[in-house]
């Protein structure tokens, strides 16, 4: 077997998740509860060695060979005699996709596993390993599509499967509510990725990457703008950036693994990959980078402020999480994909070690998330403790956990690039990642150290344990990786040790280098980046070492007075666009079916036969005008139309 | 002498006896026979209508044989009569024959009526097929003296047409046990109804596409109306009676001022007519397309002319909403596809502007009205004029110079598919509505998916597909019309229609939502007796139309191409 013929297997890296669903779906009763969870989880970890196939495979290959597509079937034969428009049911595999699947699968194999102990007992345990499943392959064929509709069904799967995840305990009202806002929310991201697609086809007659990408330069530059744009409000719809941030907060509905896998693995690094697939559109786009680089940081920022003054413990995260997507979009905004995604991989293991540790710490509390009752835990869940401050370190930017250097690399492009404002954009950056070390301080102290603030006795006593070994073995794992994740490409080494970028470099073809001016101020950066880091840090140790006082005041919130209410609430963007979207449409609803089809029209919506029975008569109801109104819209509406092609008769 | 004896043979042989194609009206005689044969039975046999222990294996033999004989048919024209093929066949008669007879026997008139019924439709469209093969092979003829032509986009209609009166027919079965209620009338009734559909797919000539719309109107209006136990079912006919027959007449007075201004009925004389003609200066015409326009807004269901959908879907028995929004809407299509890009697409520029206008405001209210509705058949009476608005965006696009092939087969593709997906959740909902259909609120679909799995996992496919989500049939369906929308450069239409799909999903999702959130009892078992019955018509009806959904949206390539066949308009 050549490498070619590894590649051709690639189908079946989606496909086994799948397979997967499928069978735990029909199956899952029957196979019960470990069982279904180890079957899950096996898969899984195939389609992983699969993936790590597929990487010796490429990397075997010249870097210029580094692109390979495997059709599998044809999905859909030409529409209209007039065009040849086929998409086949394709995969691509390039340096860059294969980056995805690796961690893509890798990270899902530990969280899988970590569920199992996680969603013990639950009544719907081998349902739950059915929707991670699929939720898997839809991320997996969203980031091996050969076009851009293939990508966009998966695009669409995992919005599904995100729905059925974060709603999966419907029983609670929140949930359903988070599950139905994240739907909606990301309807909103499609329509925008839907659009951008159709302009794609429209002008360049194809939605393949290997045809589409490469005639891009040909359009006028205002075609080129509008495609950005519009791919990135997709992506902010699955990245969640603002204002399209606000499902992902909520998201934390769902079970903890779930919230890990959104924010780690599957769902959010979306956007990041569609902008690195099309970056050629960002290359060309002009000003819509800055757009994307400013909302980037708008985000980054926004979210580190609010996140100070979160108190449950997978909010924090949440925010965090919106906080380091930001710089993504950030890098992407200054011609950086390969920084982007070099943060997007370290992110993603010391993301999913936070969350999974902080699963954990909630499943050791009885499912309690406020970190004001919590406190002291290090003691009781040592394992958890040590991988959390590991992943803690890694956020914070402290050397040499894996944060340190992918953020390190961002903050380095933007004060070297050419862009307009990139000064500001390190600036904002930089202020940023001193909160990041500082809520995320806050938070390791307020639940690891410091006084224990929960019942420990009486009815309710709570007892806080360590998780089972599913669960922690993931910990470990993610926390190891969350060290030495930085070396995957050292920066201003350019290019020996680099090998992240070298290795992505087919990929991003034509995308702009950024090099740092001189090796010293590169040096003198990093060195104020962890100056930066440690202050956050300093700061953090020195307001919550000692825990909280009895009465669960934060010290920050005195201080912040009101203003510390508007972070609490996010900065009211929630209530505010939910009154301005839910407002309107409702009322446009109601203006349809009360005003029009009731009063003005006079159609009663319900109740017809409740009511009918109580006039008795057959056709009394009908001569109360009801028939007769809706007559006269049919009146209406012809004299509408005879008004239009009376505009057409030449008189 | 002799002369006297041979002149009257002569002159019998000068008689012209009219040659009847009988390929070409076969689908609509063989209903129509079928139709009388159920009245008259039921007036002979005038058993007992024993319609609650109609078995099983009765369904199974009227269903399964007639297409097991059409099967066994066409191999056997295909291998050259092998013994095989003969076998099959001969089984196919058998199993029907034996369901016949024992249910004469039985003096069982709805199982007699049923096994008719199944063997006239399938039938149908068994002659379909044989139609599409010689419309491919040797192109598109008239018969009738040109007022009927079968040409491959007849043919499509008639065959969506045909499949939607199977599954009307295995719906009403299971529904007609269920009420207890008469059911031959039902059957005979569905048959007409069909058999004006048919004919007007393929009516060639504006009074026989007038006189088609009457027939199956008529029968819609008593199928809507059949439920006597329900008031709803009554007002709901009633009021479809009234402004049914309002709008026939419109429709018909159009096609009064057509005849006026062109001289003719026939379309394909009428177009031939126009060649030359500048549009514009022909004041009754374009009255005359415009009341047409209504009529047949009315009859699809399209905004502003949708007020009674509603209230009709709603009030009608669900098999008979189900088959009003599968084979109602594409029979009507097809005769708006056939009149204005058949006939008058010299004079695109005068109408298609007010069929953009009819898209708009139809997605629009289609999508945004249903968010507020509490009643799932009323949500999905919405989204059914919705569905209207995607496949105009079709129509208005057919005859755009360079899209414009891909409009009429994006328009036929969305109609089959929508035929499918509506069936198929309909079919789930009258599951759902149980006993004299009481439960069909958003809140009797809470905890349904804890009670009955299945059944909430396919209405959950079902609406995915409506709201057109990839893998399912109806992301293709709104992928073409989009697609054809764009290739004539319409990207203002697309961009109405991708975010009326946006709303619209939300509607699904409601529902989707309440199935799968708690019940309000929160019991956690259900209580015997509780349990819903899905019987063997309904089973089979549920799980055809669900397979056939995820076929067409994994491979959806023979279809397309079907639908792109299907694109002949003979006039055109």
């Amino acid at each position: 077997m050549d490498a070619l013929d590894v590649l051709d297997l690639i189908w079946l890296v989606p496909t086994l998740p799948a397979i997967g669903a499928v069978v735990l779906l029909l199956f899952g009763k029957r196979i019960g509860e470990p069982k279904s969870g180890y079957l899950a989880t096996s898969l899984m970890a195939l389609s992983f060695l699969g993936s790590v196939a597929a990487f010796f495979a490429l990397g075997s290959l010249g870097s210029e060979e580094r692109h390979h597509v495997y059709n599998w079937f044809t999905w859909i034969s030409s529409i209209g005699k007039n065009s040849d428009f086929t998409v086949s049911f394709g995969f691509l595999a390039d340096p860059l996709s294969i980056t995805m699947i690796l961690f893509v699968t890798g990270i899902s194999t530990l969280i899988h596993l970590y569920a199992i102990g996680y969603m013990a007992r639950d009544p719907r345990f081998s349902r739950f390993f059915a929707y991670l499943n699929l939720f898997a392959a839809s991320m997996l064929v969203l980031v091996l599509g050969s076009s851009f509709l293939m990508t966009f069904m998966g695009w669409e799967g995992v919005g599904l499967c995100s729905y059925l995840l974060i709603s999966f305990w419907f029983e609670r009202n929140s949930a359903a509510v988070a599950g139905k806002k994240a739907f909606v929310t990301n309807r909103v991201g499609d329509f925008g990725f839907m659009i951008a697609m159709f302009l794609i086809f429209s002008k360049l007659g194809s939605l393949d990457y290997a045809t589409a990408l490469p005639a891009a330069p040909g359009l006028s530059q205002g075609t080129i703008t509008a495609i950005a744009l519009l791919l990135f409000v997709g992506a902010m719809g699955k990245s969640a950036q603002f204002p399209l941030h606000i499902w992902l907060p909520d998201a934390m509905e769902g079970p903890t693994p779930v919230s890990a896998l959104i924010h780690a693995a599957t769902m959010v690094t979306a956007g990041v990959f569609l902008v690195s697939r099309a970056h050629v559109f960002f290359d060309l786009g002009g000003s819509a980078n800055d757009v994307v680089a400013w909302i980037g940081a708008i985000t980054a920022l926004g979210a580190a402020t609010i996140a100070i003054r979160q108190n449950d413990i997978k909010r924090v995260l949440a925010y965090s999480t919106l906080s380091q997507l930001g710089y993504m979009f950030l890098a992407v905004g200054v011609g950086s994909y390969s920084a982007a995604l070099f943060h997007m991989v370290t992110h993603a293991f010391f993301k999913a070690l936070l969350f999974l540790g902080a699963g954990s710490v909630i499943h050791g509390m009885h499912h309690e998330q406020d970190m004001r009752r919590m406190g002291g835990l290090k003691r009781a869940m040592p394992i958890t403790a040590g991988t959390f401050i590991i992943g803690w370190l890694a956020i914070a930017g402290v050397p040499p956990f894996a944060g340190f250097w992918s953020k390190d690399e961002i903050l380095a492009k933007a004060w070297f690039s050419d862009v307009a404002g990139g000064k500001a954009l390190w600036a904002i950056g930089l202020v940023a990642a001193l909160l990041t070390a500082f809520y995320m301080s806050r938070q390791v102290w307020l639940v690891f150290f410091g006084n224990a603030r929960y019942d420990s006795e009486g009815d309710h006593a709570v007892n806080p344990h360590e998780s089972p070994m599913t669960m922690v073995l993931p910990l470990v794992v993610l926390s190891g990786l969350s060290i030495v994740g930085g070396f995957l490409s050292l920066p201003f080494t350019s290019p020996n040790l680099e090998f992240l970028v070298r290795w992505l470099e087919p990929s991003l073809e034509g995308a702009s280098h950024i090099e740092a001016s001189s090796f010293g101020l590169g040096f003198a950066l990093s060195v104020g980046a962890i100056v930066i880091g440690i202050t956050g840090i300093a700061i953090g140790r020195r307001v919550y070492s000692g825990g909280l006082a009895e009465d669960g005041t934060d010290p920050v919130e005195t201080r912040l007075a009101g203003f510390g209410k508007v972070l609490e609430n996010a900065y009211y963007i929630d209530a505010g666009i939910a009154k301005a979207v839910s407002g309107p449409l409702t009322g446009a609803a109601n203006f349809l079916t009360d005003t029009v089809d009731r009063r003005l029209i006079d159609g009663a919506v319900n109740g017809t036969g409740r009511a009918f029975k109580e006039l008795g008569g057959g056709l009394r109801r009908v001569q109360t005008g009801r028939v007769r109104s809706y007559a006269l819209g049919i009146m209406l509406g012809a004299v509408a139309l005879l008004g239009w092609f009376a505009t057409r008769v030449d008189f | 002498m002799l002369a006297l004896f041979t002149q009257p043979i002569d002159a019998a042989r000068m008689i012209a006896v009219p040659k009847i194609d009988w390929l070409a009206i076969g689908p609509p005689v063989v209903l129509f026979t079928a139709a009388l044969a159920i009245v008259l039975l039921a007036s002979l046999l005038r058993g007992r209508s024993l319609q609650h222990d109609l078995d099983d294996w009765v369904v199974l033999c009227a269903f399964a044989g007639p297409i097991e004989f059409w099967l066994g048919r066409f191999s056997a024209i295909r291998y050259n009569h092998d013994v095989f093929s003969i076998i099959v066949m001969l089984a196919g008669i058998g199993s029907v024959a034996f369901a016949m007879g024992v249910s004469i026997v039985r003096k069982h008139t709805f199982a007699a009526s049923l096994v008719i019924a199944l063997a006239g439709v399938i039938s149908a469209v068994a002659i379909t097929v044989a139609q599409w093969n010689v419309v491919r092979t040797s192109g598109s003829f008239t018969s009738m003296a040109g007022a009927v032509a079968v040409d491959g986009m007849a043919v499509f209609v008639m065959g969506v047409v045909l499949v939607a009166t199977v599954f009307g027919l295995l719906l009403g079965t299971s529904w007609i046990r269920r009420e207890q209620l008469e059911g031959p009338e039902f059957l005979a009734l569905l048959l007409l109804c069909a058999t004006g559909m048919l004919v007007m797919a393929s009516a060639n000539d504006l009074i026989v596409v007038f006189v088609a719309l009457e027939v199956f109107s008529i029968a819609l209006y008593v199928m809507t109306a059949f439920d006597r136990h329900r008031i709803e079912s009554q007002e709901a006919g009633l009021k479809y009676f009234l402004l049914g027959a309002f709008s026939s007449a419109i429709f018909l007075y159009g096609v009064a001022l057509t005849y006026g201004a062109t001289g003719s009925t026939n379309l394909v004389t009428i177009r031939e007519s126009l060649t030359g003609l500048v549009g514009g200066d022909n004041g009754l015409l374009m009255v005359g397309f415009a009341l047409m326009l209504v009529g047949l807004g009315f009859k699809v269901a399209a905004a502003p002319f949708h007020m009674w959908t509603p209230d009709v879907y709603q009030g009608a028995p669900t098999p008979v909403t189900a088959f009003m929004a599968g084979a109602t809407k594409v029979a009507a299509f097809g005769a708006l596809l056939r009149i204005f890009v058949g006939s008058f697409d010299l004079l695109q520029t005068d109408w298609r502007p007010a069929v953009y206008g009819l898209a708009i405001v139809s997605m629009i209210v289609g999508s945004v009205a249903a968010i507020v509705q509490t009643d799932v058949k009323r949500m999905l009476a919405y989204s059914s004029i919705a569905h209207a608005g995607y496949v105009l965006i079709g129509v208005q696009v057919a005859t755009e110079s360079n899209g414009g092939l891909g409009g009429t087969s994006a328009a036929l593709f969305y109609l089959g598919i929508y035929m499918l997906m509506a069936v198929g959740a309909f079919a789930v909902i009258q599951v759902v509505g149980r006993a004299r259909e009481t439960d069909s609120s958003l809140d009797d679909y809470k905890g349904l998916a804890r009670k009955e799995p299945v059944l909430a996992g396919l209405l959950t496919l079902f609406l995915l597909a409506q709201a057109g989500v990839p893998l399912t049939a109806g992301f293709v369906a709104k992928l073409t019309v989009f697609k054809a929308a764009v290739d004539a450069g319409q990207f203002q239409i697309a961009l109405i229609g991708m975010l009326s799909a946006t709303v619209a999903a939300f509607v699904y999702l409601r529902i989707v939502l309440s199935m799968y959130s708690g019940d309000e009892h929160g019991s956690a078992t259900p209580v015997e007796g509780n349990r819903l019955t899905v019987d063997l018509p309904v089973r089979i009806t549920i799980s055809l139309t669900a397979a056939l959904v995820l076929l067409f949206g994994v491979v959806p390539g023979w279809l397309l191409d079907v639908a792109e066949h299907a694109t002949s308009i003979l006039a055109g």
